[in-house]
């Protein structure tokens, strides 16, 4: 295991940004620590990279105990959100930055760097100063930059999470397929369940400063360990005490067992190549169902028909908890 | 001259020359005549009087003017001037610099109160300085230091009135620099020496260099708070507006201008080069 974490707490005044956090973060794989704003997940970022001192426990990166390591002896890449250029500085003295504090020879510097460049794709604008840059182009400096002292560990911090859609989806890609190149254990931030569910080998969810759960993103998506879980990871609805998601629904016009739950589809709603059904169930209760196309005409239905509801067996459910505040129900539904 | 400087100084740090080249679009009737009053403005205020001061410094011909600012005296006084106010100006980079990031990193008791002493050298009109000046350190001094008529009077005198250019222009841009910026540099292995020579100074270089002119200028242009400590001695305390001053007293009108001149020549020189500096540092790399 690369990073261990153990028993880990930080306050800033009152507010408690982590509450005795122990984790173990594995060796070259691509991690993601994933939650809502606020949730701590940052903080334990920066803990790992020294830029934040933990009040309890310990910090180990690749077996040193690096708890009481200033941020300038632990070898960590970091990348931060706004890029932190060194704006007077060109690009590549920039990237050549880290080398040059550890004093390295001018002509390994100029070929690392060379390098790097290419590996970014920022070869043609070396000379180039930040301000010059794009977005997307200046994350790839910062990640070059950071990957330039070779880092025993990479930490992004929500990385792409100042760039426009179409960038943050193309970078997103482009950080997968460099890691498998370059191989550096690598931790990222992020609060969206998308880019973690896409990017990462291995996903840390993080609410209100404790670990949710840790595992892969079939694990999580799959076998989510609690209702905060399956809220944050994809489209949930709530039929009966039990949340599910929208897709593992069936519906059928006649009654199919004894636990069905009736209902009245009150709206027919057309997603691209999913249909969502809106079903009012006798007790009341708005239950969402997704069906593809092909479903839908084979069922005939329309606003009014009345419908049996049941879960499909085997697929993950967990119990209703109350909603929490962060993640209303609309947002979970909606990425889909 | 130096609103000019703050002007072109302060926000030279995100000068992106790509877009410079294509900003300004061609003119309108509404921005003609924008420009027409700008230029008809800057002229009544700047340019008439400064060519009417050059008209009569050379109006003795270029050998009076020659005569003027060769004097021993003239040649003294601006050697005085032009020194010491080199001298402050370097003392105010590190000092200023000092107090504008203590005023913007440091959070202690006093220092709302400390932001508003450090303006004071500017409201304060400069011939209370001078007296302020002349009771503190002068023969009757409560600190029993007397420094009156001496060259020591003139250097701290200037000191006194330029103390808030360099803090003033340094602490809005370093409150500006990104903590992120030296997370990043520390992460990379920069000691906080390391750090703030490669990182912090040269972002501050460009707002340090405009304090730093206006500085100088205010240095050169000085006369209120030090004409009460210095004594003016021919030779020794007296600087080049006391001497300009005392040339119209005797009636040598041009020989005032001449030594304005010479002044004015100086003061643009240093701005010049304090532009190129600025300018250099920026583009580095």
């Amino acid at each position: 295991m690369s990073i261990e974490i153990a028993g880990v707490g930080k306050r800033f005044g009152d507010f408690v940004a982590l509450d005795n956090v122990t984790v173990s973060i594995p060796s070259g794989r691509l991690t993601a620590l994933l939650g809502p704003s606020g949730g701590g997940k940052s903080t334990l970022l920066r803990i790992i990279a020294g830029l934040e001192r933990a009040d309890t426990g310990r910090v180990e990166i690749e077996g040193i105990d690096a708890t009481d390591l200033p941020p300038q002896k632990r070898n960590v890449g970091f990348v931060f959100q706004h890029y932190a250029a060194f704006k007077h500085m060109s690009v590549r003295r920039n990237v050549a930055f880290g080398l040059q504090i550890r004093k390295r020879p001018k002509d390994e510097i100029a070929e690392r760097v060379d390098e790097l460049l290419k590996l970014v794709h920022l070869q043609q604008f070396a000379d180039r100063l930040p301000a010059q840059l794009s977005g997307g182009q200046r994350q790839r400096m910062a990640l070059a930059r950071a990957l330039a002292i070779k880092p025993t560990v990479l930490l992004l911090d929500e990385p792409f999470g100042a760039l426009d859609a179409k960038v943050r989806k193309e970078l997103r890609d482009w950080l997968r397929r460099l890691h498998d190149e370059v191989e550096v254990t690598t931790v990222f931030v992020t609060h969206d369940q998308e880019e973690a569910l896409e990017v990462a080998d291995e996903i840390v969810v993080i609410n209100d400063g404790r670990i949710e759960q840790i595992g892969s993103p079939d694990d999580l998506y799959d076998r989510p360990a609690n209702d905060f879980v399956m809220r944050f990871l994809g489209p949930v609805t709530q039929l009966g005490d039990h949340l599910v998601r929208p897709h593992d629904l069936q519906i059928s016009t006649t009654p199919a067992g004894p636990d069905d739950v009736a209902g009245q589809v009150s709206r027919i709603t057309r997603i691209g190549f999913e249909i969502r059904i809106d079903v009012t169930t006798a007790t009341g209760q708005a239950v969402i169902v997704t069906l593809t196309r092909n479903e839908f005409l084979a069922l005939g239905l329309d606003v009014g028909t009345t419908v049996h509801l049941r879960i499909t067996p085997g697929s993950p459910t967990t119990p209703a908890g109350p909603v929490p505040a962060e993640v209303p129900l609309e947002v979970a539904t909606s990425s889909h | 001259m130096t609103s000019a400087t703050v002007d072109s100084g302060r926000p030279a740090g995100n000068r992106r020359p790509a877009r410079s080249a294509v900003s300004g679009h061609p003119l309108t009737r509404v921005s003609g005549l924008g420009l027409g009053v700008a230029m008809l403005w800057f002229s009544l205020l700047v340019l008439i009087p400064l060519a009417a001061v050059i008209a009569v410094a050379g109006s003795e011909g270029w050998s009076g003017f020659w005569e003027a600012i060769t004097a021993e005296q003239t040649l003294a006084s601006i050697e005085l001037t032009v020194f010491t106010s080199i001298g402050v100006t370097l003392v105010n980079v590190v000092m200023g610099t000092l107090i504008a990031w203590v005023l913007v990193r440091d959070r202690f008791f006093g220092k709302r109160v400390l932001e508003v002493l450090v303006d004071i050298p500017f409201a304060l009109p400069t011939i209370v300085a001078g007296l302020v000046l002349l009771s503190l350190y002068g023969p009757n001094s409560p600190l029993g230091i007397d420094i009156a008529n001496t060259r020591t009077a003139v250097f701290v005198a200037f000191l006194f009135v330029t103390l808030p250019f360099i803090v003033r222009t340094v602490q809005p841009v370093l409150a500006e620099i990104d903590q992120d910026v030296e997370e990043a540099a520390a992460s990379l292995g920069a000691s906080r020496f390391t750090i703030f020579w490669k990182v912090i100074l040269p972002s501050l270089t460009p707002a340090i260099t405009a304090g730093a002119a206006l500085s100088f200028a205010r240095g050169v242009s000085e006369y209120g708070s030090l004409v009460l400590l210095s004594g003016n001695l021919p030779m020794r305390t007296e600087v080049t507006s006391v001497r300009i001053f005392s040339s119209i007293e005797n009636d040598h009108l041009e020989n005032a201008a001449a030594v304005a001149t010479v002044l004015l020549v100086i003061s643009f020189a240093v701005i010049v080069i304090l532009d190129v500096i600025q300018r250099r540092t920026v583009r580095r790399g």
